[in-house]
């Protein structure tokens, strides 16, 4: 109960104003259609950068939870996902808002956020110190596996194609050698001045997920973006939580779900809502109802949505794997405030992580509440027209990009990888485990480094990896990962791929 | 050969001579204790790269829809906008100026409204202003962040 001792820190009004600054923000950016959870986060990383850690993550942490549940809102009214985790939303919401429900949908979409978001906050509070115990048994060549690991289950879930999911983890992990290498002091793949330190976790992030949609955007070129979005007729909110309490097997199965897939690491919320709104229709008496404006379909797949944010954390804090792309954008933060996370996170910023985790959960609440609150004009947020977002962006990632090493470099690595990721993408390359290779390389890179050189004094790299309980187990699971994606993708044409909307083309 | 192959073809060739390069680096540059987790990656890299190459040359590569002209023909004038505010404007003629005229040009190229219209012109120059000022406010008030001030500011 160690956590309750820092709620003080949320209610601090600096605190507290970003903390409501960041959730009302959050849902009208997520209600933005073209504008991803991930994204969002990753823009505001910049302005991050100026302010203490603890309050830095409580507005990345309101920022990341309020964007998935305001997905719903463009999701339900124009049949947009704001996210990809909200693609399962969309199937019965905007039935529900075609029949002049809209406002039903909506209460309910926050409602089973809300409450799915708060359980797997308290999921988040309660396994993080426990395994955080264990990570203390983990040793150099485990924390390269985990390493790995990461890249490889994203990779390999996570993509439309698994050779490109993996393809793109390498490009990430090889992107994270640029740069000087201080152990040997020397240089590798330096092929411009830009790239003499490195590449820069957040220009990268911000290239990365924010200028293919900007160029997403101008791909479609002068077309009149404004979809007519649906009324919202006014409803009492008392009327949606009684409807709520006809679906609690729903927001059960959510929110289970939701858990669940949180905290495997990498695969994150893209695929939650689907899977939960399978399970809740495969469980259904009513399952020929889903489809056509049935809100058990709508009750799981947000209230998944929301309970993943808080299990995505749990490998993210204990050991520096992100439960999803926006959790590793997260981690992006934390390291440039020099916050490691890892076994020791609770004992050396216990300030700044339980304040980060309690904000979550009352970031919830007033998640709920604003969500509410702007469900009667949420159409006119949710048509927001893609030329200034266009514009507006770009011009947000140049001065975000810069203003953290304050260097022109940055920014021209920061387009350069904007530019080769939408190009990539294009062609069934996924962002995500390219930014996890980006991310995790140097802590893979560090420890087999220190592996080797130890390997070498004991029994040699053979043993030192590749023998012992975990190092066996790790590799099992980096094996089963790709071996499991391999036969989805490759030997079992006929069979749909799990990894949801990533893969909804895959062949 | 069908368009839509050339089309995986492309990326596959140049995410192999990507491959190959770093490959090559990885196992020629000294010292080599420095690229010995360069050389593990690249290992796995060209191998992907070659299995990646082999499935877009038999047609099997099939993920992804590519880039059709007419999708290209949407994105030149915006592209060629962003790469000249970034590797030009921002540098040259600072920041603001650079951003202003880039959102500017950006948003009018691909706004839907008529472009013989002065009502819509008025629009877009105020939208302009008002997104540069709440920028301004941002980074040069709050945050402080010094940017290049080329030849206004």
């Amino acid at each position: 109960m160690e956590f309750l001792g820092y709620f003080g820190g949320v209610f601090e009004p600096w605190a507290f104003m970003l903390l409501l600054g960041g959730t009302v923000g959050g849902l009208i950016l997520g209600a933005t259609p073209g504008l991803s959870p991930t994204m969002a986060v990753a823009l505001l990383i910049p302005f991050t950068f100026h302010m203490s850690a603890t309050h830095g993550l409580v507005l990345l942490g309101a920022a990341y939870t309020s964007t998935v549940a305001g997905g719903a809102v463009s999701a339900i009214l124009l049949k947009i996902p704001g996210a990809p985790a909200n693609i399962a939303t969309a199937l019965d919401g905007n039935e529900m808002a075609k029949r002049g429900e809209g406002a039903k949908a909506l209460h309910l979409s926050f409602l089973s956020s809300g409450v799915g978001g708060v359980i797997g906050i308290l999921l988040l509070i309660f396994l993080t110190p426990v395994l955080a115990q264990w990570v203390l048994k983990i040793q150099t060549p485990h924390v390269f596996w985990i390493a790995i690991l990461g890249v490889t289950v994203i990779g390999s879930l996570d993509s439309k194609s698994f050779v490109k999911g993996l393809l793109s983890g390498c490009i990430g992990l090889w992107l994270s050698t640029i740069g000087y290498d201080e152990i040997q002091g020397t240089e590798r793949f330096i092929f411009a001045d830009a790239l003499s330190g490195g590449i820069g976790i957040i220009p990268a992030l911000i290239g990365l997920f924010a200028i293919p949609q900007v160029l997403d955007m101008m791909a479609k070129g002068r077309v009149d973006s404004l979809i007519e979005a649906l009324e919202v007729p006014k409803q009492k909110l008392s009327a949606s939580i009684r409807e709520l309490t006809k679906y609690v097997r729903a927001l059960s199965i959510g929110t289970v779900v939701g858990s669940i897939i949180g905290l495997i690491p990498g695969v994150g919320g893209q695929i939650a809502g689907l899977v939960a709104y399978d399970q809740s229709r495969k469980m259904s008496p009513q399952r020929e109802k889903f489809g056509t404006g049935h809100p058990e379909g709508l009750v799981a797949a947000e209230s998944a949505n929301n309970a993943m944010v808080g299990p995505s954390l749990v490998p993210l804090l204990t050991l520096s794997i992100p439960g999803s792309p926006t959790a590793a954008v997260l981690l992006g933060g934390l390291l440039i405030k020099e916050i490691f996370p890892g076994s020791d996170i609770f004992e050396k910023h216990p300030e700044v992580v339980w304040t980060f985790i309690n904000s979550m959960l009352v970031g919830q609440i007033l998640m709920v509440f604003f969500g509410i609150m702007i469900a009667s004009w949420a159409a006119k947020i949710a048509r927001a027209p893609a030329p200034i977002m266009a514009a507006g962006v770009l011009v947000l990632a140049v001065f975000g990009s810069y203003s953290v090493g304050q260097s022109v470099g940055d920014v021209h690595i920061m387009l350069a990888l904007g530019v080769g990721m939408f190009i990539l993408e294009k062609f069934g390359f996924s962002a995500a485990p390219l930014v996890l290779g980006l991310i995790l390389g140097p802590i893979a890179g560090d420890n087999f480094t220190q592996g080797m050189t130890l390997a070498a004094a004991q029994d040699g790299p053979w043993v030192y990896f590749f023998t012992g309980t975990l190092n066996i187990i790790l590799i099992s699971l980096v094996v089963a990962s790709i071996a499991y994606s391999f036969w989805n993708n490759m030997l079992a044409p006929g069979k749909k791929p799990a990894a949801g909307p990533a893969t909804e083309d895959a062949k | 050969m069908t368009s839509r192959r050339m089309q995986h073809i492309l990326p596959g060739s140049a995410i192999f001579l990507l491959a190959s390069v770093v490959t090559w680096l990885s196992f020629t540059e000294q010292p080599a204790e420095a690229f010995l987790f360069p050389r593990v990656i690249s290992v796995v890299f060209i191998s992907l790269a070659i299995w990646n190459l082999i499935r877009a040359v038999t047609g099997m590569s099939k993920v992804g829809r590519g880039i059709p002209v007419a999708t290209l023909k949407n994105l030149v004038p915006g592209l060629i906008v962003m790469l000249a505010f970034v590797f030009f404007g921002a540098k040259h003629l600072g920041f603001y100026l650079g951003s202003t005229l880039a959102f500017f040009a950006i948003y009018s190229f691909y706004d839907p409204a008529l472009w013989t219209s002065s009502k819509d012109w008025m629009k877009r120059i105020f939208v302009t202003v008002a997104f540069m000022a709440v920028i301004y406010a941002l980074f040069a008030v709050v945050l402080q962040v010094h940017t290049p001030r080329g030849i206004l500011f």
